[in-house]
């Protein structure tokens, strides 16, 4: 089953590849609704700094949620998506793979784009580890989450748009505890506890997920 | 010897009973043809012995066990050919059949048996993009013969194939069933298989409520 999931995720990276723009896109939405900010209250330095770690969150799921339709939607309807049922590899497998490909090609550069709207909206110093770590431990969350999301609207019309109002409450604990690690760091109080919410809210995801998501695609597939 | 088995099948699409009361039997090197109207389920008949949904009555069983009791078990000796042909084109013909041979154990010498098999060595380094209809299809086709499997499940195999390939398809079928394979293939052409059994779903069609 290993082996499996191993086929599954290169295929995956390798799809993901061939069409590099989509991946593209979803990091030039997250650095234009960011650029928004400085046009939209002014560019006051003091202004941004504080705002600074709210906005880059808030931004990152909203173009994180440009990605989550590519997961399984193309595969369900070209057929591989019941080829891949039909597989030794379990559904709940299958989610896994097509999660951590997600968190690799979308999740991994919103992490690397972040520092650097970071230093556009003049994040303070301190805040940047805080940023990235809570950006690394929150994102597997945002994969899983997306994926249950995405298996749950699929051959719904308008999925987009439900699916963006799936996601979305679900993901608002990542939100506050992911800006709150940042302001915290700003303000000179301990991280480690809202880092830990964050990876305790991944590995939550981590185990329901897959499970949640595997028993979606099963539904969508019997219909 | 194994036997794959169906009684009492009954299929609801929404509101409506497609069919009722069904029951099918194939055994080794069996070939049974699903005939019937648009719309009389052959599809949703092929998708309940494929385990991808389940019936709203009676069951499905190989060597007497119930599929679902055994979902990983059926899998692995099942290839379903569905409406649609799982090509993706963003790969190559060899990239997309590759991943689905070393998905099913069959690896790259599966892989290259299934390119033999439907003529599509000359194609092998081609983008899956710039296929035409009836190649995809055979593309689709090849995975039967890129590992071994028990059980083959086709939909319309032979829409959108010149006679060439027909001629190919009824080959793989016929020397899959002198392995002592099994065959369910859903048509409304007589494609020409010797000593196949028909099923019509039309004898168990649900007559339309007012």
């Amino acid at each position: 089953m290993i082996a499996a999931l191993g086929l599954i995720l290169r295929r995956e990276l390798r799809l993901a590849l061939r069409q590099a723009g989509e991946s593209a896109t979803v990091v030039l939405f997250f650095i234009l609704a960011a650029l928004l900010f400085p046009l939209g209250v002014g560019p006051s330095p003091a202004t941004l700094a504080r705002i600074a770690p709210g906005v880059l969150w808030a931004t990152a799921l909203l173009a994180a949620m440009l990605s989550f339709e590519r997961l399984f939607q193309p595969d369900f309807e070209d057929g591989s998506l019941e080829q891949l049922a039909l597989s030794p590899a379990p559904l709940e497998g299958l989610v896994l793979a097509k999660a951590l490909a997600h968190w690799l090609t979308a999740a991994a550069p919103l992490i690397v784009a972040a520092p650097v709207l970071g230093v556009m909206l003049n994040l303070p110093a301190e805040g940047f580890v805080p940023l990235i770590a809570g950006m690394a431990l929150g994102t597997p969350a945002i994969s899983l989450i997306g994926a249950v999301g995405a298996a749950l609207t699929l051959g719904a019309r308008r999925g987009g748009v439900l699916l963006a109002l799936l996601v979305i409450p679900l993901v608002i604990p990542v939100l506050i505890f992911g800006a709150a690690a940042v302001e915290a760091a700003i303000g000179g109080f301990p991280v480690r506890a809202h880092l830990t919410a964050l990876g305790g809210i991944s590995l939550g995801a981590l185990v329901l997920g897959p499970w949640a998501a595997g028993a979606a695609l099963r539904q969508a597939l019997a219909e | 010897m194994a036997r794959f088995g169906g009684d009492g099948l009954e299929c609801a699409r929404g509101e409506r009973l497609v069919f009722a009361g069904l029951g099918f039997d194939v055994g080794p090197g069996d070939a049974l043809l699903l005939e019937g109207r648009n719309g009389s389920g052959k599809t949703s008949l092929l998708r309940l012995m494929a385990g991808l949904a389940r019936p709203a009555a009676g069951r499905i069983a190989w060597d007497g066990a119930d599929i679902g009791d055994d979902a990983e078990g059926h899998r692995a000796r099942t290839r379903y050919i569905g409406h649609l042909d799982a090509v993706k084109p963003q790969l190559s013909v060899i990239e997309n059949l590759s991943f689905w041979a070393a998905l099913h154990g069959g690896g790259a010498a599966g892989a290259q048996a299934g390119l033999t098999a439907f003529g599509l060595d000359t194609l092998a380094r081609a983008p899956a993009r710039y296929l035409s209809a009836g190649q995809r299809r055979r593309l689709a086709l090849a995975r039967l013969a890129a590992a071994p499997a028990a059980l083959w499940l086709m939909d319309e195999p032979t829409i959108a194939l010149d006679r060439a390939s027909i001629a190919a398809l009824i080959a793989a079928i016929a020397a899959h069933r002198a392995t002592g394979g099994m065959a369910v293939i859903a048509t409304n052409v007589d494609i020409g298989l010797d000593g196949a059994r028909l099923l019509s779903l039309e004898d168990f069609a649900v007559a339309d409520g007012p």
